[in-house]
């Protein structure tokens, strides 16, 4: 519970400031201060257990996945910084814009660490709702409107099926807490039910198919801080969830979920992949390639043991670094001269040759390739679904690296191969996003090839 | 440090004194010495094989073992047997050439130099590697600078020359990554552990099913590397577009890790695979010799030619590890050295020649021999080399793969060898065509009157590629005892 509340404290003390501070630049660098000290408290070594009678559990991988988390939204905001200067502070709401996602972050924790499913519910709104003002965060673009729009009602209706599943889930076990629904829980077309659209909900936030819709459009919209936040904190925690409550809980459907997330896994990397291919805009090119990222994830859930959870922990500690790193660049670039299409970066690498390099390892974490370390997520998972023999599952899913590879690679022959006469000029990134930037890229680099940290994961990696 | 991780270790040293330089005089320098130690310490290394060996008997020798990731059996484990050391041994003669061939290299210099090392690195690591995993890893470290290589500083359409060779590639290793995930979960079929250590793994019986159902996914993932027909489309491409020394590295290194996986991993691992697949790819392997023969015969364009040309020769390695015989391996590995010095020579000379006449079209040269004699010669002697004249390399080589190959009295196999031994012919013609309409004749074009004569880092490179393949013709004694001791394991577990 230290994690939350000294978060919560966080947030209060933030309300305060934003009262009695008049410089509002020099707040969002406090701001940062404080979050930066409260992601190092976070490594504090904490005691596992539950509160409330069971309603709040923790384990010391939910620990070690809320410090991911915090170091994850810490490296958004310190990118996000220089655009919150620029932009957002004259219209005096900067603050504003910390709170709300720290708000979200907390709602994140307290679904992780749920124990019941009216818990899991509250965490879900409570991070919910909070994105949605900040997806339309930015007021004097229309698009960021829309997308707020959709993304309200998308979260609303996900959030509305999951309840609605969670209570025929009720209905034929009398409970609400996971322990005892673990024990309830058997096999009926009602529960089946149940269990399927409170999936169908979860997997509105993990963006799978046939859920996806509203991903492209809402992170094109949304403010570019905002919208890594929807790509990897969001989805990150939403896999977590998902994965204790599948591994835990929904223990009787094994049969079910097998083939459920076997259809849902190939079908997203397909789709995902395939409309990747032809996208422009930088944002809804990622959108698409992390929905084909959530299609190789659910390879790892396909092994209900250890390993399985291990390997999904670390793809996903991987990809909040790696694609931070990706959407770092896309905001520095974004923030100094408004482009956002693939044509822009066209000789990039003979101008900004740093911006270049960060951007060629992100991509290449994405698309595996080694030495960086999505390589040795993708390697782990795939390991982890050949484990339980699904070799089939395992080739489709190398056939879709193949594809991904192909417009990650787009990416790079812009900035490297295609020389422009209108390429971006040279430009120096503010502090603050330089120390994003080397964050994730550290992540990047050694998340893979120092094997302690798997270690530790597999470790912890109990449910 | 021990003497075979070296040779990952300098590389990347070289790699971050290049990040340091600034002018094209520091870079070029601080990569040719790099490289330059890497030669003499391929040089010490078989030095040192020769003297382990007198009194180790291990199938591997110089081995390593550091675990890796303890969760899934990975370790960082190193050897080499005479093959690899050979193959260590080529890769770092073309490699140095390749430097000097770029002496001149004006734009981004720094970053060409630090592609070219990464994709060095990747190729000794693979050639040191023993673990499954490290190996893969390693090859695809080698594949995907050559998406910059040729994009970059390629020439013609080389956008599309690099993606589409790219894809090919690291869709291969994609499926190869297929093939070892079901080698590693069969590992355990004597009870032990599972593995990725490819001596440990050699003394298992994977299931029968299982080595039918991988050996053509790990095949297939390794020989598209080495040009199997119909796979083998990458390769023309991406040798035209290349700049020179890629083209070299490329055909002269990189393909080998295609013949040298698929009898390592393929091969070694799931013999009754083998078996069963054998005759299966032998037709493709046939197929991509003759075709290989008759498309450069076709070709205007230099680099095509040498590219349908690497085709050829190179289906001819993975038709001789197909015949699953002593004679006819020995001669696969010989190819394999043989072809990678001689196409590297090759690609060299075109590009010094390209780099004068400004055209790679043949029609449009002729008469060459009357003004850069040096290189003229020495495109003479590699045609030659290539096409198997006794006292070069390649004669060694083919010699040895079709006396093999002759070793089956079957009528399939008979027909197969009878249709790769008349590609020889074919090569002639091409070769000797090139040479006749390129270097022989009047100086037609008056601008020819004027070239450079060949310089000294030009020189430098072709020599040091020459001097392999005459020692190799003439005599081969050395190469072929450190071979034959290595392919006993694989004799013992084949055949």
């Amino acid at each position: 519970m230290r994690q939350e509340l000294v978060l919560l404290a966080v947030i209060l003390l933030l309300v305060i400031l934003e009262i009695f501070m008049n410089n509002k630049k020099a707040l969002v660098n406090w701001a940062l201060v404080i979050f930066g000290l409260h992601t190092l408290t976070g490594f504090l070594p904490m005691d596992e257990g539950s509160l409330f009678g069971g309603m709040y559990q923790t384990s010391q991988l939910v620990h070690l996945f809320k410090n991911v988390l915090n170091i994850g939204v810490l490296i958004i905001l310190l990118q996000s910084a220089e655009w919150i200067k620029k932009e957002i502070v004259d219209q005096h709401k900067s603050t504003e814009f910390f709170i709300m996602m720290l708000s979200s972050l907390l709602g994140m924790y307290f679904m992780i660490s749920s124990g019941d499913f009216l818990m899991f519910y509250l965490g879900l709104e409570l991070s919910a709702l909070p994105i949605a003002a900040l997806v339309a965060f930015d007021t004097t673009k229309r698009v960021s409107a829309e997308a707020g729009i959709k993304f309200i009602l998308s979260a609303a209706l996900a959030s509305g099926t999951s309840v609605f599943g969670v209570s025929l889930i009720y209905a034929t076990t009398g409970s609400i807490y996971f322990d005892e629904v673990a024990q309830l829980l058997s096999y009926s077309n009602l529960s089946l039910v149940g269990f399927i659209f409170f999936f169908s909900g979860l997997a509105f936030k993990i963006s799978l198919v046939p859920f996806h819709f509203w991903t492209a459009d809402v992170y094109e919209g949304a403010p570019i801080g905002v919208t890594s936040y929807l790509s990897v904190i969001s989805k990150g925690s939403a896999v977590m969830i998902l994965m204790i409550i599948l591994f835990t809980v929904m223990k009787p459907f094994e049969m079910v979920t097998t083939s459920m997330l076997y259809i849902v896994s190939v079908t997203t990397m397909f789709i995902g992949n395939l409309f990747a291919l032809r996208q422009q805009n930088m944002k809804r090119f990622l959108a698409f390639s992390s929905i084909a990222q959530a299609g190789f994830i659910l390879l790892g859930l396909l092994s209900n043991d250890q390993l399985g959870v291990s390997t999904v922990v670390y793809f996903v500690s991987i990809y909040v670094f790696t694609n931070l790193a990706a959407f770092g660049v896309i905001q520095s670039i974004s923030t100094q001269t408004g482009k956002e299409n693939m044509d822009d970066y066209d000789g990039l690498y003979r101008t900004n040759p740093k911006l270049s390099l960060v951007m060629m390892l992100a991509l290449f974490s994405l698309a595996g390739i080694p030495p960086v370390a999505g390589f040795f997520g993708k390697f782990f998972l795939f390991t982890a679904a050949a484990s339980q023999g699904f070799y089939f599952l395992v080739f489709l899913a190398v056939v879709n690296v193949t594809i991904s590879l192909y417009y990650y690679l787009l990416v790079v022959r812009a900035m490297f191969l295609r020389k422009s006469d209108q390429a971006i000029p040279y430009f120096d990134s503010s502090f603050t996003m330089k120390l994003g930037l080397v964050l994730a890229v550290i992540g990047v680099l050694f998340i893979g090839v120092y094997s302690p940290i798997y270690e530790y994961i597999y470790q912890l990696s109990i449910l | 440090m021990d003497i075979l991780s070296l040779f990952v270790v300098v590389p990347i040293v070289t790699i971050l004194a290049l990040v340091f330089a600034k002018e094209l005089k520091q870079s070029r320098v601080i990569a040719a010495s790099g490289m330059l130690v890497q030669f003499l310490m391929s040089l010490n290394l078989i030095y040192a094989y020769f003297k382990e060996k007198q009194f180790n008997d291990d199938i591997m020798v110089f081995t390593k073992d550091y675990l890796w990731f303890e969760k899934f059996n990975i370790h960082y484990a190193i050897g080499v047997d005479g093959i690899s050391v050979a193959m260590i041994v080529l890769a770092s003669i073309v490699v140095l050439a390749g430097i000097f061939i770029s002496w001149k290299m004006e734009d981004l210099h720094k970053e060409f130099f630090i592609a070219l090392i990464v994709l060095a690195t990747g190729v000794f690591g693979f050639f040191i590697s023993l673990d499954l995993f490290t190996m893969f890893l390693f090859y695809e470290i080698a594949v995907i600078p050559m998406f910059l290589l040729i994009g970059i500083w390629g020439s013609g359409p080389k956008e599309y020359s690099a993606m589409k060779l790219t894809l090919m590639l690291m869709g291969a290793s994609a499926i190869l990554l297929v093939g070892i995930l079901g080698i590693y979960f069969n590992s355990n079929a004597g009870g032990g552990n599972l593995t990725y250590n490819i001596l440990e793994i050699a003394k298992v019986n994977i299931p029968v099913e299982a080595q039918n159902l991988f050996f053509p996914l790990t095949f297939i993932g390794f020989a598209v590397l080495g040009a199997l027909f119909p796979f083998h489309t990458w390769s023309p491409d991406g040798h035209a577009s290349a700049p020179t020394a890629v083209s070299m590295l490329h055909a002269g290194v990189l393909m080998k890790l295609g013949g040298y996986g698929v009898f390592r991993v393929a091969m070694y691992l799931l013999p009754e695979g083998a078996m069963t697949w054998s005759n299966f790819f032998i037709v493709l392997s046939v197929i991509g010799v003759f075709y290989g023969a008759l498309a450069a015969i076709k070709q205007t364009d230099l680099k095509y030619i040498n590219a349908y040309s690497s085709v050829s020769h190179l289906g001819m390695v993975l038709f001789a590890l197909l015949m699953l015989n002593k004679t006819a391996w020995n001669g696969a590995i010989l190819q394999s050295l043989s072809h990678g010095f001689m196409t590297a020579l090759f690609f060299a000379l075109i590009g010094m020649i390209y780099g004068r006449t400004h055209t790679r079209d043949v029609t449009k040269m002729s008469g060459l021999l009357k003004v850069i004699p040096f290189i003229s010669v020495m495109y003479v002697i590699a045609g030659l080399a290539s096409l198997g004249l006794p006292g070069f390399s390649g004669f060694m080589a083919e010699m040895q793969i079709f006396v093999g190959a002759f070793q089956h009295p079957d009528m399939f196999h008979r027909v197969a060898t009878i249709i790769t031994v008349s590609a020889i012919v074919v090569t002639a013609v091409y070769i000797l065509r090139v040479v006749g309409m390129m270097l022989m004749g009047p100086v037609r074009n008056d601008e020819f009157k004027g070239f450079e004569k060949a310089t000294w880092y030009e020189r430098t490179g072709v020599i040091l590629l020459l001097i392999p393949i005459v020692f190799m013709g003439v005599t081969p004694i050395w190469l072929s005892d450190m071979i034959r001791e290595s392919l006993a394991p694989f004799i013992e577990r084949m055949l």
